[in-house]
């Protein structure tokens, strides 16, 4: 497999390469995922900013990865499942995870970790690739069951290295789940370049040891990502087809805001990568052939600046948890044990306030 | 009721609760034609069918982190690890998500697992087979852990653990699979977690214990007995959390305990439960809280294995340093 084998269907110009598929997309659902690409970048420049000035906590910024979030994120129909890693804050909103709440997670309060009940997507998952294990069996369940729904996860390349990317492959390979594994390859896991992750030359031709479909595409165009995991994953939903989806695409930011890219990558590593931001492609597409201009989209990126303001405010003007909360969720019944851990926590709020 | 030994009994659970709840599946590695590799699962790829007892690829972090998934999804599963030794290979899973997916999640997914394992020495068996790591699992938040101690417990454990909403790691001690047999009650029959059990009644001393060593314990209440000294015997059934009020209503009682447990002696089972005596009934004491443990030490091979392995002699000892302090 080589780059020739990558998917594409408007290049970093906005030029239409495969005509028919981009035709495809609806004038509405391409209007959305642009929307919401916008969004995402105006939510994670603010959430930045918001960090550096001690009102939010940790975060992996997104810029950058908005094509392959929003894509895969609307790809997924009602009753699939979506098990993110920690830097597809564009596919959580794609999937109905409120933006000011997780705002209250960076921030710092668990009430922010609270999935949508009916969404059917897990937590952030923070220990690399471990999620991918929870996207095969729940595609297992499912299976199980007769039903037809589709499982996606997305992890980044240096999860490939890990033993649970390996094995959920590999299982859902054996009992042909339906079960798409997307992996955004934004070229760096913190400070190690990909070729150091892997010898292979691409990360989908991995899927040829797992006996599953494997697919690279262009993870900074909207309408390939998008158009492939709608593709896949019904493949995955009607046949029980399990792939794994290479998104190429590149991490513009330090890994977090805790780190400073700086000690390992140059100006000029980023450059050809600038010319290829998945925002400006769409919007040059945009113009081009579907009716939009600049004031359009002054008014589209002032609406959304003006939303993330709001959501700032809500989350800064809600109240702080309180203590005792962190004694919720351990079991089911709070066992006798941490009933007492829970009223000595009491005890010592009360009696501080005295 | 039927004379089954533990191995047996564990058998009958599965196939009366999978018979009775379609949410319920069973995973490992040969759980499924050969029925596990000491026949806990055999008779039910039969009954049941290739997706409710699945013979997984031989990957014990994907047994589990699969069996995560499938329990967030809607299903009962029981994840069988093949021996004891093995389960760290699954311990991120048990430790990053199972334990605490439910926290994670502020309450909406929970992780209602049993993960199965084979535990404990006394079989003469190869390297990683004799190990006692449930003090590790205990120190996990979130998670249960339950050791049973014969055929009867092993199956009403069973069934409440498969019932259970959180995760419970369910170690069987693997000596005691076909030690002996006893009368089981057949149909549902439910053992609580978090209830020990008295075994034995007594006045002069508390012995607290659970899985291989309950036996042990009761062979040394048996000796002392004829020596005039009647030991209490506690079988713990479920090691956390543990029945905190047994233990304290007896060692008020007697005045004097000793912990009895297989595994190593430093930050173990036993050491939680004297701090825990300390703190609550220091001044009911009249002797020094004692330890019979294995040594901190990696299990010995056969040859030396006994040496480590508390027997009734050495517990009849530690009895009787207590009894005369």
């Amino acid at each position: 497999m080589s780059e020739m084998d990558t998917i594409q269907m408007v290049d970093a110009d906005g030029n239409v390469v495969d005509e028919k598929a981009v035709k495809s997309v609806s004038d509405e659902l391409i209007h959305k995922m642009y929307r919401l690409m916008v969004f995402t970048r105006a939510w994670n420049a603010k959430a930045l900013s918001l960090q550096r000035q001690g009102r939010l906590g940790t975060l992996a910024s997104v810029r950058g990865q908005e094509a392959a979030n929003v894509g895969m994120g609307m790809a997924l129909e009602k009753g699939d499942w979506f098990c993110p890693a920690f830097r597809e804050y564009g596919a959580q909103f794609a999937r109905g995870v409120k933006p000011g709440v997780l705002y209250t997670y960076l921030g710092g309060d668990e009430r922010g970790m609270k999935p949508p009940e009916d969404a059917c997507i897990l937590p952030i998952c923070i220990t690399v690739g471990s999620h991918l294990c929870h996207a095969a069996g729940i595609a297992f369940a499912a299976k199980a069951r007769g039903e037809k729904v589709a499982v996606l996860s997305s992890s980044g390349d240096g999860s490939t290295s890990e033993g649970d990317f390996h094995e959920s492959l590999n299982f859902a390979g054996v009992y042909k789940l339906p079960v798409v594994f997307a992996i955004q390859n934004n070229h760096w896991a913190i400070s190690v370049p990909v070729e150091h992750q892997t010898a292979t030359k691409t990360i989908a031709e991995k899927a040829c040891a797992y006996g599953i479909g494997g697919y690279r595409v262009d993870g900074n165009d909207v309408f390939a990502v998008y158009l492939t995991v709608k593709r896949l994953l019904n493949e995955a939903r009607s046949e029980y087809k399990p792939s794994l989806v290479e998104l190429v695409t590149y991490r513009m930011d330090d890994h977090t805001t805790s780190d400073d890219a700086s000690r390992y990558r140059t100006e000029e590593m980023l450059a050809p990568w600038r010319a290829r931001d998945p925002i400006d492609r769409v919007r040059k597409y945009l113009v081009a052939k579907r009716g939009w201009d600049e004031q359009k989209d002054a008014d589209l990126i002032a609406g959304c600046t003006e939303e993330v303001e709001q959501l700032v405010r809500d989350y800064e003007a809600s109240p702080p948890p309180d203590p005792a909360d962190m004694f919720n969720y351990q079991y089911f019944e709070e066992p006798w044990h941490l009933k007492e851990e829970r009223e000595e926590v009491i005890r010592l709020l009360g009696e501080s306030k005295r | 009721m039927a004379r089954l030994s533990m191995i047996e009994a564990i058998n009958a659970a599965f196939h009366e609760v999978m018979a009775r709840d379609d949410r319920v599946l069973i995973l490992g590695e040969d759980v499924g034609v050969d029925g596990g590799v000491f026949r806990a699962t055999v008779g039910l790829i039969e009954k049941f069918g290739p997706m409710r007892v699945v013979d997984t690829p031989l990957a014990e972090s994907s047994i589990v982190g699969t069996a995560i998934g499938m329990a967030i999804n809607g299903m009962r599963p029981i994840a069988e690890i093949q021996f004891e030794g093995f389960m760290f290979k699954a311990f991120d899973q048990v430790y990053s998500h199972a334990s605490r997916m439910r926290r994670r999640s502020q309450g909406v997914y929970g992780v209602p697992l049993v993960i199965r394992a084979p535990y404990g020495a006394g079989v003469r068996a190869l390297e990683h087979h004799s190990d006692a790591p449930e003090a590790i699992f205990c120190h996990v938040p979130g998670l249960k852990v339950v050791i049973p101690s014969t055929p009867s417990d092993a199956k009403g454990l069973l069934i409440s653990s498969i019932e259970d909403p959180d995760t419970v790691i369910f170690l069987e001690p693997k000596r005691l699979y076909r030690l002996f047999k006893e009368e089981v009650p057949d149909g549902d029959h439910r053992v609580p977690l978090g209830k020990a059990r008295l075994v034995r009644k007594g006045d002069d001393i508390t012995l607290i214990t659970y899985g291989g060593m309950v036996q042990i314990c009761e062979r040394a209440a048996d000796h002392v007995d004829n020596e005039g000294v009647q030991a209490e015997v506690i079988d713990l059934r479920t090691v956390w959390p543990f029945d905190i009020d047994a233990i304290i209503e007896s060692v008020n009682k007697t005045g004097r305990l000793i912990i009895v447990h297989e595994a190593p002696r430093s930050f173990g089972v036993g050491a939680e439960i004297a701090a825990l005596v300390a703190e609550r009934c220091l001044l009911s004491l009249q002797a020094p809280i004692k330890r019979v443990t294995g040594y901190d030490i990696v299990p010995p091979l056969s040859k030396l294995e006994d040496y480590n392995y508390p027997d009734p002699e050495r517990v009849i000892r530690a009895i009787h340093e207590t009894m005369q302090f």
